[in-house]
């Protein structure tokens, strides 16, 4: 547990020693700010539907952002070969990234807190709903963080790690799209529609925290942090 | 074998480590004791990196048993990661992370926590001679205070078996003489490996070498060992006056002569090189062949095999 901290520590300061954290930070406010105020008063209704639906999205390029460094560049660096080699399990290493990455990724969706205050101030929210929305936000966010984290530990590039991460997450979020679906044969569409990175956040989204949405962003953290250390084992098997 | 004997620090026993179809390493069986200072040379590729890297447990062998203090690798890697300090080519480090924050690191993870981490640290920085870069980032430092932070982070918490790899590559003459020094210090109570493609960096360190080449062991011992298992016999070097042709059939009528070369220098001076095929002595029978036929003799000089010479044998071809 000590060394997950450390870890953890290590890595989330890390975002920090750089200034690329603080531009993605502002870039991510001001872009999602902007995009949800446009539509906020032509809409005229007190909620923040408009800024979660494009959540999905903004995400395809900030998530991968945040992951793209994270093994690429220990790789590169050739640091990898003394962190495995320092008393440590491969799974400690792996959770304390992904925290660290979580924790970064929820400090970025506490700062939009203005948006929901501002909307407080204008009308009357249903407070439950925004809670939900953001609940969701972190899990399909973090669900997008593992699989960042895992293509950036299949390369030492890391704007491959970008391009490939964005390109698989949007391949995910896509397959549950409704025009994905209406394409599909009707035996899959169950399937895909389930698999879909989107849906479960929508349905949270409307307010309703049903435990099968927490169980399926949960699950494919879960794949996609066990394909991570995996792929560090993966050393082993040459 | 004496696996069970618990003086041995390493007991490497046929390990090969293949790539696909390349063999980095062949069936390498050597022990270390303990409090040896030893020497891991060979010339580049020729496998000492990936022996360390399988060491270290970074990567598994292909065939063979490794004992760590009597602690089988894959068994026991978490317990065997405790007691290794390593220090990979090139000192890789976090650029980004100042060298306070970063040995603090590496100190927590090893287990240090509060006073007995900052004790560990400053002993580092006293040990390393980092005391005036402690704020520094280590993206900015030199190669040779790269290498320092290198070293501490391997020896902050104190291990048993210290993995040097190529620690001196990049350094200045000063700084080579510097870690030098550290490394005989640390060598008097800890075992350590010292990695190299540089002969003369392990002879003036080391008590024991083993010579790899191509993945397998070429010579192991120490080093006048080595000097003297090496096939090579000695070379004399004479100064004469005489005539050159029967200087030469002479000199070569002596038992164990290999070769006899004669240059003629000025003054009906000539200058022989004679080389013997074994070790044995034969100053006292030149010196008796120049007195029987009456040449003047104004040098006589046996030049022994260097380690330099051993090493270029064994590991060329």
């Amino acid at each position: 547990m000590q060394s997950i901290f450390i870890i953890f520590l290590k890595e989330f300061k890390a975002f920090f020693l750089s200034p690329i954290a603080y531009i993605f930070i502002t870039v991510y406010l001001v872009v999602t700010n902007f995009l949800f105020f446009q539509g906020f008063f032509i809409i005229n209704q007190a909620d923040m539907r408009g800024y979660f639906t494009l959540l999905p999205w903004i995400f395809l390029i900030f998530v991968p952002a945040i992951t793209m460094r994270s093994w690429a560049e220990e790789k590169k660096l050739k640091t990898l070969e003394l962190l495995l080699t320092w008393p440590l399990n491969d799974v400690e290493i792996v959770i304390g990234k992904f925290l660290a990455s979580f924790c970064f990724l929820a400090i970025s969706l506490l700062l939009s807190i203005t948006v929901p205050i501002t909307i407080a101030m204008l009308g009357n929210p249903d407070g439950g709903m925004i809670f939900c929305g953001y609940l969701g936000a972190l899990l399909l966010g973090s669900a997008y963080l593992a699989i960042g984290l895992w293509i950036s530990s299949l390369t030492e590039n890391q704007i491959l790690a970008f391009i490939i991460g964005a390109g698989i997450t949007l391949l995910l979020l896509l397959i549950g799209n409704p025009f994905i679906t209406m394409l599909a044969p009707s035996w899959l569409v169950p399937f895909f529609t389930y698999i879909g990175l989107g849906n479960h956040f929508e349905s949270i989204g409307r307010g309703i925290i049903d435990s099968r949405d927490i169980i399926y962003y949960v699950s494919i953290i879960g794949f996609f942090l066990f394909l991570n250390i995996r792929s560090l084992e993966s050393r082993k098997w040459e | 074998m004496s696996t069970t004997n618990n003086s041995i620090m390493l007991d490497v026993q046929n390990l090969s480590k293949h790539f696909g179809d390349v063999k980095a390493v062949t069936d390498l069986t050597f022990q270390i004791k303990k409090g040896e200072v030893f020497g891991f040379l060979g010339p580049n590729g020729a496998g000492k990196t990936t022996t360390m890297r399988i060491v270290t447990c970074f990567i598994p062998a292909t065939n063979g048993e490794i004992k760590i203090d009597g602690l089988d690798i894959l068994e026991h890697s978490l317990e065997i990661r405790k007691k290794i300090g390593y220090l990979p080519e090139n000192a890789p480090l976090y650029n980004d992370m100042q060298v306070n924050e970063y040995l603090a690191f590496v100190g927590g993870l090893r287990g240090f926590k509060g006073a007995a981490l900052t004790k560990a640290v400053d002993a580092m920085y006293q040990v390393c001679g980092l005391t005036k870069m402690t704020k520094r980032q280590i993206g900015k430092l030199s190669k040779g205070y790269r290498q320092r932070v290198g070293l501490a982070q391997a020896m902050i918490h104190n291990p048993e078996l210290l993995i040097l790899d190529e620690p001196m590559s990049g350094l200045d003459p000063n700084q080579i003489i510097e870690i030098r020094e550290l490394v005989k210090k640390i060598g008097e109570e800890k075992t350590v490996i010292y990695c190299s493609h540089i002969l003369s960096e392990v002879s003036a360190t080391c008590s024991r070498i083993l010579i790899i080449n191509n993945g397998k062991l070429v010579a192991t011992g120490t080093p006048d060992e080595l000097t003297a298992k090496s096939s090579a016999g000695n070379f004399y070097q004479l100064k004469v006056k005489g005539e050159a042709d029967a200087v030469k059939a002479r000199f070569s009528e002596i038992s164990d002569v290999k070769e006899a070369q004669i240059n003629e220098l000025s003054d009906s001076w000539l200058a022989a090189k004679i080389s013997t095929e074994s070790k044995s002595d034969i100053g006292e029978d030149l010196f008796r062949c120049v007195v029987n036929n009456g040449w003047t003799l104004a040098e006589l000089r046996r030049e022994e095999t260097s380690l330099e010479d051993v090493f270029t044998q064994l590991t060329r071809g």
